[in-house]
């Protein structure tokens, strides 16, 4: 692992890495701490500029935005988390198994891949939400699923190609078992190919979280995330608040620009 | 390279320029006599004025159609396509005087025939099942001459407000769904499907006529988007805003501030654990706090209700019940540990995603009930779902919802709750309330029976059906140089009196 | 000839699948006859009108039918509004189409320049500037890009009027002016990714021996772009300018929504909470089509473009 990325010690990496570590960061301790209760109204404070007492303001709930943001950016890397993780980790399986025996499964598996990654994954995605109704586990599903396809196509390529090499032929005449070879053999080999794509991964993820939610067909209003709060911060553009819209639209920026460096810096080999 | 790229951005930016500074075509709208009017949802798909199935389309189309009668905006009947009307001493025979030289906007003169037939075609085919049932009971629609004459099965003292829904239509036109042809002060022109309607001033309307030459509503789905094209003063006119919506408003625009007739509450079911306890539906009650609520989701705006009665429906309201539960948490627990919830119950409360005033209030009602112990939670669903699942389906704990009275009768407003009604969604069923309704619907001594609506709405508020909230403020924003617009104390939008 | 046969099959078989994954979701969340009726009606009302619509009849029989009449190149009516699906689908997918186009050709006319000059000057400041700012750009969601501009240049600046859309008919100057706004957000992120993919492309080429063949035969570097490097360099881009006329078809859909562009997003979101299946149906299968034959194009070209690729 050490040697994976101290090979990637270009610029990307390094700002990718800060920056991604530093939202992270931030956002685990929002699931321990945030200055007010994300969800508590007050009448009193409403649709407040920022100020002391409330760092990014209020909304018109008089709900401190700044502990939402920190809340909507936890859901939202949490639901980008799951679909990576689900859809890697599916495709992974779907790519090795296909990759590694081939065969009729391997084709036919793969003409289904080819044909869904054909039709852009987003517009499925949102097709597939509209028609099951908001919330964050339909989310997770949705997306985890038109992100599998993508993991498989390229765990597959790398599994047909190394099989081939010598030393796995090697441990096939050994007698070594076909699992044994899969994960100890070359799954680790795909990881220069895997792991950029499973920083992308996130990055598609927390982008195509907001844009479902953004719709309307993500999260639900009671649930927060961060395309939720895109969306709702739309309103108060024209009243006098586009400060809402510019804090989440930031922390959505950033939070996509961090991986999508870390993605870049893994690819380049310095 | 970099030349190009400048050349490029410059005349791009040039373009924009040229093209930029273009009139927001309200000036041009002010010299055509015509106005814009945003609206937030698409028409039903029939226009026929039987098959007007939602509050948005009765509303535009209460401009195209007209009745016998016709509410005025103080929520009187007047005579509209009639001229008056006599009642037989029995309370069973109505006799309608028709107006003469009335014309259709297809140009055909209306005759006595017209109007059986078209109150013919309701009864079979109205798609609001309340003037279903009140046709179904009328014997006989006879022309005699000039007159029409309505015999019913039973006397039924709301006729007339019956009488002003069923909408009459020429005989035999059958374009009604696409171009639909009435008498009223404007007619109809166009329609691009989930785009736009178009209305004109009907010149040969029979009483004084619109002042508006023609009317574009344009649909805005997005609540956004209606807001943004308000701001930019590409629309002359909107309804129903709120109150966020309409503080940040440029002096272009002035707001004028009315009530949406609707009964807004956290409605219960009634029949399953743990809301069939009425303590806990009363620990509900009083673990609301109402203007806390106004204030959360409409800066204090709106009327509080008490019941299923709103206020501007004054015949009925009874504003002694507005405080019946007041703001009390320690009593919430209290009654829920009586109760036998001592650690209080889990509550989806489940909202239709369309209607944001509902969500907003479904927000911030789960946090007021977790106060008291209520672990609430909001669950959004379609439109199309909390019809078939919450409305049809009755498969839901509590939901806020607005209800509005398709006719001005008491009836439209507390007949849900007979334990016999279908549309008792609620499922709330008290041997007391039916009686009373029974009692109320056969009385024909308007004070008694006045008396008896109002001691059922009482009913609803003893047992604590449902936890009654508001009657949402309805915001107007219309172009300063505009006036004449009228709220009425129902649901409908009157623009034949708008003028620049 | 056989790739193209494979094309035709790969692209049949996704329709089939995709046309009967609509269906059957649709299956589990209702009709829309609730929809039609709204709340005062009866539920012999409701019955009717499924009898009358045809959707008191299974899934697969419902299916089939409609399949029968899409290949013979009938769309069917609306649910909704009775009226033919092709009537209400052709001018919005018009507007949807134009709207691609203009942003794709917006991507095209800024990101090859940028691409170019980015890889001509590698390491300079100016290249160096274009990276990190492309790198940013590509992190700024389209959607978002679509408020700030709706914000600066419909509100502040008065350049356009939000929600003023005129359709071609009317006034084809007012229709390209409202469109560029959205053209440009659709077009911006976009723009980063293909100059970066370019400007990596060409230095790629020209690491590569033909290169420095050229600069031994006394070609600058500049010439040497010119005159070779470019056009292979542009050989991975076409793949990928394919995949962003596709993308931007679905991008196209949020942004339809910002500016309420009457386009074929509008109508599908739409029509999917009205649960107007026969024109979700429809649109998904038009959107499959276009994103195919995209796809074709794209390879086609690549073909033209690279002898070694033809066979």
């Amino acid at each position: 692992m050490k040697k994976l990325f101290a090979k990637h010690n270009n610029w990307f990496f390094k700002v990718g890495l800060i920056l991604t570590v530093c939202m992270v960061g931030i956002v685990i301790i929002g699931q321990f701490w945030t200055p007010y209760d994300p969800n508590a109204m007050d009448a009193a404070a409403k649709a407040q500029g920022p100020s002391l007492k409330h760092l990014l303001g209020t909304d018109y709930f008089g709900r401190d935005i700044f502990s939402r943001i920190l809340e909507g950016a936890g859901a939202t890397l949490l639901i980008a988390f799951f679909v990576v993780l689900l859809g890697a980790g599916m495709g992974t399986l779907i790519g090795a198994l296909t990759g590694y025996f081939g065969g009729v499964v391997d084709e036919i598996l793969m003409r289904i891949c080819d044909a869904l990654t054909a039709f852009p994954s987003v517009l499925l995605a949102l097709i597939a939400l509209a028609i099951l109704g908001p919330g964050r586990l339909n989310v997770i599903g949705v997306l985890a699923l038109v992100f599998i396809p993508s993991f498989a196509r390229i765990v597959r390529a790398e599994f047909s190609r190394i099989k081939k090499l010598n030393y796995v032929s090697l441990a096939k005449l050994q007698g070594v078992g076909h699992l044994r070879i899969m994960l100890r053999h070359i799954l680790p080999n795909t990881l220069p190919v895997l792991l950029p794509a499973i920083s992308i991964g996130f990055n598609n993820a927390v982008l195509a979280e907001a844009s479902m939610s953004f719709l309307g067909v993500g999260v639900s209003a009671s649930e927060v995330s961060l395309g939720r709060m895109l969306s709702d911060s739309q309103n108060y553009i024209l009243r006098g608040m586009p400060w809402y819209a510019i804090f989440v639209g930031l922390t959505i920026a950033l939070l996509i620009l961090g991986f999508s460096l870390l993605g870049e810096g893994l690819q380049q080999e310095d | 390279m970099k030349k190009t790229i400048c050349l490029l951005l410059a005349a791009l930016m040039l373009f924009a320029c040229a093209c930029g500074k273009q009139e927001t075509g309200a000036e041009a709208r002010k010299k055509a006599n015509e106005i814009c009017v945003g609206i937030a949802q698409d028409l039903s798909s029939s226009l026929s004025p039987y098959q007007l199935a939602t509050a948005g389309t009765r509303e535009v189309m209460f401009n195209v159609f007209e009745g016998l009668y016709k509410s005025d905006s103080a929520g009187d009947f007047k005579p509209a396509l009639a001229t008056g009307h006599t009642v037989s001493a029995d309370g069973l025979t109505y006799t309608f005087a028709i107006r003469e030289n009335v014309k259709f906007h297809n140009g055909a003169v209306m005759t006595p025939a017209d109007v059986v037939y078209s109150f013919e075609t309701c009864a079979a085919n109205s798609v609001d099942s309340a003037i279903k049932g009140v046709l179904a009971n009328v014997e006989s629609v006879k022309a005699e001459g000039n007159n029409v004459v309505i015999r019913l099965a039973a006397p039924n003292s709301d006729f007339l407000a019956y009488v002003s829904s069923v909408y009459i239509s020429p005989a035999a036109y059958t374009d009604q769904d696409t171009k639909p042809v009435g008498t009223g002060p404007f007619c109809f022109e166009s329609r691009t499907v989930q785009d736009s309607i178009v209305i004109r001033c009907f010149a040969d309307y029979w009483g004084p006529k619109a002042r508006l030459t023609r009317i574009t509503f344009k649909i805005f789905e997005n609540a956004t988007a209606l807001v943004t094209a308000l701001d930019a003063g590409s629309v002359d006119l909107v309804a129903h805003m709120t109150s966020d919506q309409v503080s940040g408003l440029k002096s272009d625009y002035k707001v004028l501030e009315g009530t949406m007739n609707l009964v807004q509450a956290l409605y219960l079911n009634n029949a399953v654990e743990p809301l069939n306890n009425v303590k806990v539906r009363q620990a509900l009650c009083y673990a609301v706090d109402v203007d806390e609520m106004l204030k959360l989701t409409a800066d204090g705006h709106g009327s509080k209700l008490g019941s299923s009665i709103y206020p501007s429906f004054a015949k009925y309201f009874d504003a002694s019940l507005i405080n019946a539960y007041p703001h009390d948490v320690e009593k919430a627990k209290s009654l829920l540990a009586e109760a036998g919830y001592p650690n209080g119950f889990d509550l989806v409360i489940t909202v239709p995603s369309n209607y944001t005033p509902h969500v907003n209030t479904g927000m911030v009602l789960a946090e007021q009930l977790k106060k008291a112990g209520i672990n609430a939670s909001v669950q959004e669903v379609e439109w199309n779902t909390w019809l078939t699942d919450v409305y049809q389906g009755r498969k839901f704990q509590a939901t806020v919802s607005g209800f509005d009275a398709s006719t001005l009768t008491a009836n439209a407003l507390l007949g849900r709750f007979e334990s016999t009604s279908k549309k008792n969604m609620c499922g709330y069923a008290s041997e007391t309330f039916d009686k009373y309704m029974q009692e109320a619907n056969a009385t024909t001594d308007d004070a008694r029976r006045t008396e008896l609506f109002k001691v059922a709405a009482k009913c609803l508020s003893d047992d604590a059906a449902n936890v009654y909230l508001q009657d949402l403020a309805d915001f107007v924003a219309i172009r300063s140089t505009l006036s004449g617009y009228n709220f009425y104390p129902f649901y409908v939008m009157d623009l034949s009196t708008v003028t620049y | 000839m056989n790739f193209v046969l494979k094309k035709l099959a790969t692209l049949l078989i996704t329709l089939l699948v995709l046309s009967f994954l609509a269906y059957a979701a649709f299956e589990m969340v209702g009709d829309p006859v609730n929809l039609i009726l709204g709340t005062n009606a009866t539920p012999e009302a409701a019955e009717a009108l499924r009898e009358e619509l045809g959707l008191n009849r299974s899934l697969p029989v419902r299916y089939f039918d409609w399949l029968f009449s899409f290949i013979r190149g009938d769309m069917g009516r609306s649910y909704i509004y009775r009226i033919p699906v092709r009537d209400m689908i052709g001018e919005k997918l018009g507007l949807t189409v134009t709207l691609t186009l203009l942003g794709f050709a917006l991507t095209l006319l800024f990101s090859v320049p940028l691409g170019v000059y980015s890889a001509r000057r590698e390491g300079s400041w100016a290249d160096r500037f274009l990276t990190v700012s492309n790198q940013i750009v590509m992190a700024v969601p389209a959607f978002f890009v679509a408020i700030i501009l709706t914000v600066l240049f419909g509100v502040v600046l008065r350049f356009f009027t939000p929600g003023s859309f005129v359709s071609f008919d009317v006034s084809p100057g007012r229709f390209f002016l409202y469109m560029l706004f959205p053209a440009i957000s659709i077009a911006i992120p976009r723009t980063a990714m293909t100059a970066k993919m370019l400007r990596s492309s060409i230095l790629g080429e020209m690491q590569k021996d033909y290169i420095r063949t050229a600069y031994s035969r006394g070609h600058n570097r500049q010439t040497a772009l010119r005159a070779h490097a470019l056009k292979n360099s542009l050989l991975p881009i076409i793949a990928f300018l394919a995949a962003t006329v596709a993308e931007m078809l679905a991008g196209c859909i949020v942004i339809e929504q910002i500016f309420s562009l009457p386009g074929i997003g509008r109508l599908l979101m739409v029509s999917i909470s009205n649960r107007d299946i026969p024109v979700v149906e429809a649109i998904v299968m038009i959107l499959a089509v276009w994103v195919m034959v995209v796809h074709f194009i794209g390879e086609v070209v690549s073909e033209m473009l690279d002898p070694r690729l033809r066979v």
